[in-house]
């Protein structure tokens, strides 16, 4: 029963804070489709933060903004180019693929192309070489022991 | 070691590393590239902050080189700039219009009447509608329009004397030669 309370508690307080936040469309599918723009939307005050997520004055208005375009017919596509006319790429989460995002797009397949290759070239080598056979050789071994303050040629007491 | 060279790979991919975060660190991340910069301003149709029955609307204000400057009275980085738009205001050189952002009324004539008003005309934008035409992030902005009603440069962030001096006005004159 306690367990039955705190989760009715719980979700009002939800509730509320859902009213506070953010006015929501009385269409449920208007409303999905403005939360689905509005997590490729990012958030111009809180930068690494989506529309959705962000409850900055801004974000809020420019959710309001996208509902409203929505709401009047506007097509997805339509409400991301009136954005990025006004706030530029930036507003975009997944960058569109041009020259100038090039790099960002293929900077890291690149890096993990090198590394592979590195490796390749690595293991390549390694098994190339002639193997160790973990021994070391006399004077070595006689150094190693003057470093650890054993005396050469002397057997273990 | 066989190979002593392959030693230096990690220092290198370690510098250039360094070399790109340090550029990063210089940048300024609220800095945006405004894609409004070369286009037409943005059109609105706002009450005038002091005379609400009056209109202002940048088709308005075409014929001449002119500066738009997005300010609140809850903006505290604007306070840092109002002396240099008033002293720029003093100069007669540029005509400064202001665009008061999601504000209340009596909030944005008091605080101008408290601090001095360098504008011309204030728009007053209530619900922030044509401040998302303008792209406006984050308050105060600036922004440049020449005659043709082009907005020619955009700065985020507070005016300091060295970007009215280096950027605005050189800009702003060499629009009014040309324009």
């Amino acid at each position: 029963m306690a367990r039955f309370v705190a989760m009715l508690l719980l979700a009002f307080a939800s509730l509320a804070q859902a009213g506070e936040a953010r006015p929501v469309a009385a269409d449920p599918v208007l409303e999905a489709r403005v939360s689905k723009l509005a997590q490729e939307l990012r958030c111009l005050v809180c930068q690494n933060q989506t529309l959705e997520d962000s409850h900055a004055p801004l974000a809020i208005d420019l959710k309001n903004q996208v509902r409203d375009m929505l709401a009047s017919g506007r097509s997805e596509s339509e409400v991301v180019d009136y954005l990025v006319a006004r706030y530029g790429d930036f507003v975009l989460y997944r960058p569109p693929l041009k020259a100038t995002t090039l790099i960002l797009w293929i900077g890291p397949l690149l890096l993990l192309a090198i590394s592979l290759l590195a490796l390749l070239h690595h293991i390549r080598r390694g098994t190339a070489a002639p193997a160790d056979d973990g021994r070391i050789d006399a004077e070595a071994a006689r150094r190693a022991d003057a470093l650890l303050g054993l005396h050469p040629g002397k057997d273990s007491p | 070691m066989k190979n002593r060279r392959s030693l230096w790979i990690p220092l290198a991919a370690f510098a250039v590393l360094a070399a790109f975060l340090g550029v990063g660190l210089t940048l300024n991340p609220r800095e945006l590239p405004s894609p409004l910069v070369g286009k037409a301003a943005p059109a609105f149709s706002l009450p005038q902050l002091h005379a609400a029955g009056e209109v202002i609307a940048p088709e308005g204000l075409r014929g001449q080189v002119y500066l738009l400057n997005v300010w609140a009275s809850w903006c505290s980085s604007c306070r840092a700039e109002h002396e240099h738009l008033m002293a720029l205001a003093g100069t007669r050189e540029l005509p400064i219009y202001g665009l008061d952002y999601k504000d209340e009324r009596d909030a944005g004539i008091a605080w101008l009447h408290r601090n001095g008003n360098p504008y011309i005309a204030s728009a007053f934008d209530a619900e922030g509608r044509a401040g998302i035409d303008w792209g406006v992030y984050g308050v105060p902005e600036t922004f440049l329009v020449d005659a043709q009603g082009v907005v020619r440069y955009k700065h985020v962030g507070p005016l300091t004397p060295a970007v009215i001096e280096g950027r605005i006005l050189p800009l702003a004159r060499e629009l009014a030669r040309h324009g």
